[in-house]
């Protein structure tokens, strides 16, 4: 933080004092408003893209690839699904719980529209891979200049 | 006994991977019934072969190394999670039997059954006055 020097010749300031625990508080206040935690979209995803392709992965650990519903409409891509809880009797507790449970849904949105009766989806090790070519009507075309011969 | 699983600290200097690439520390449940713990630890990415499970007295260490499948002529344009392996330690109770652990890995979800073979026995030492 930038503090500003004392008055050299000595001026009597009396709200300096107040200033200066004011800059004080609202640094600490910026601080945590930028490290607290952010609504956590569930679940995360990374988006791969080619000329013509984009390959959408989430990591999904824990659900069955079944339960996993994805819709597709023009240019948005929609991953719902539920992580259920395994049910517990009880003489089960839990001494630690760190993994979230319950429904989520997701909706990506691509910049092209998505041919989706070619999409594919699959699901390896925890991880589901959406692969999402873009539509035959949005690829851009090429235009040929054809030359007049007269 | 829920005090006695605990994490060790991994974020020490001292056991820094040798490779440059980033280790997470897996969500983890622990459920204990009568007969057993049950750990169950997400780790999306990681299949048998690079699951290393080990106990060592009694340090139970989880390590699940992760290979990237990059999708041809593709590059990664929007990312929100990286890319790394798992690694995570905890401290077992006495009573757990470190001989009958199984372990299961299901769509990246590794289970581990700890079967517990009764408390240790602590043995008395007499005093005798001389």
């Amino acid at each position: 933080m930038f503090w500003r020097e004392s008055d050299p010749w000595g001026a009597w300031e009396p709200f300096r004092d107040y200033e200066r625990l004011q800059a004080a508080m609202n640094q600490i206040l910026s601080e945590t408003r930028r490290t607290a935690p952010v609504t956590r979209e569930y679940p995360l995803i990374n988006i791969w893209s080619g000329e013509e392709h984009a390959t959408i992965c989430a990591e999904i650990p824990g659900v069955d690839p079944k339960d996993i519903d994805i819709s597709i409409a023009a240019d948005t891509v929609t991953i719902r699904g539920v992580r259920t809880e395994t049910p517990r009797k009880e003489t089960e507790k839990y001494l630690r719980r760190e993994r979230g449970t319950g429904e989520f849904a997701r909706t990506i949105q691509l910049p092209f529209q998505v041919a989706a009766e070619k999409v594919d989806a699959s699901f390896r090790r925890g991880i589901l891979y959406l692969s999402v070519p873009r539509a035959e009507a949005d690829k851009p075309r090429k235009i040929i200049v054809k030359t007049a011969t007269h | 006994m829920s005090k006695e699983i605990q994490r060790t600290e991994t974020k020490s200097p001292a056991v820094e991977s040798a490779r440059a690439r980033q280790t997470f520390h897996p969500a983890t449940d622990i459920v204990e019934t009568p007969e057993s713990l049950f750990v169950y630890a997400d780790m999306p990415g990681v299949d048998e072969k690079s699951l290393d499970v080990t106990v060592d007295r009694n340090v139970l260490t989880i390590f699940g190394g992760v290979a990237e499948e990059a999708p041809k002529q593709q590059s990664l344009t929007y990312a929100e999670y990286n890319v790394g392996d798992y690694e995570r330690v905890f401290t077992l109770p006495d009573e757990i039997g470190r001989e009958r652990i199984e372990a299961t890995l299901k769509d990246g979800v590794l289970r581990l059954m700890l079967p517990k073979s009764g408390p240790a026995k602590t043995r008395k030492i007499a005093v005798r006055a001389s």
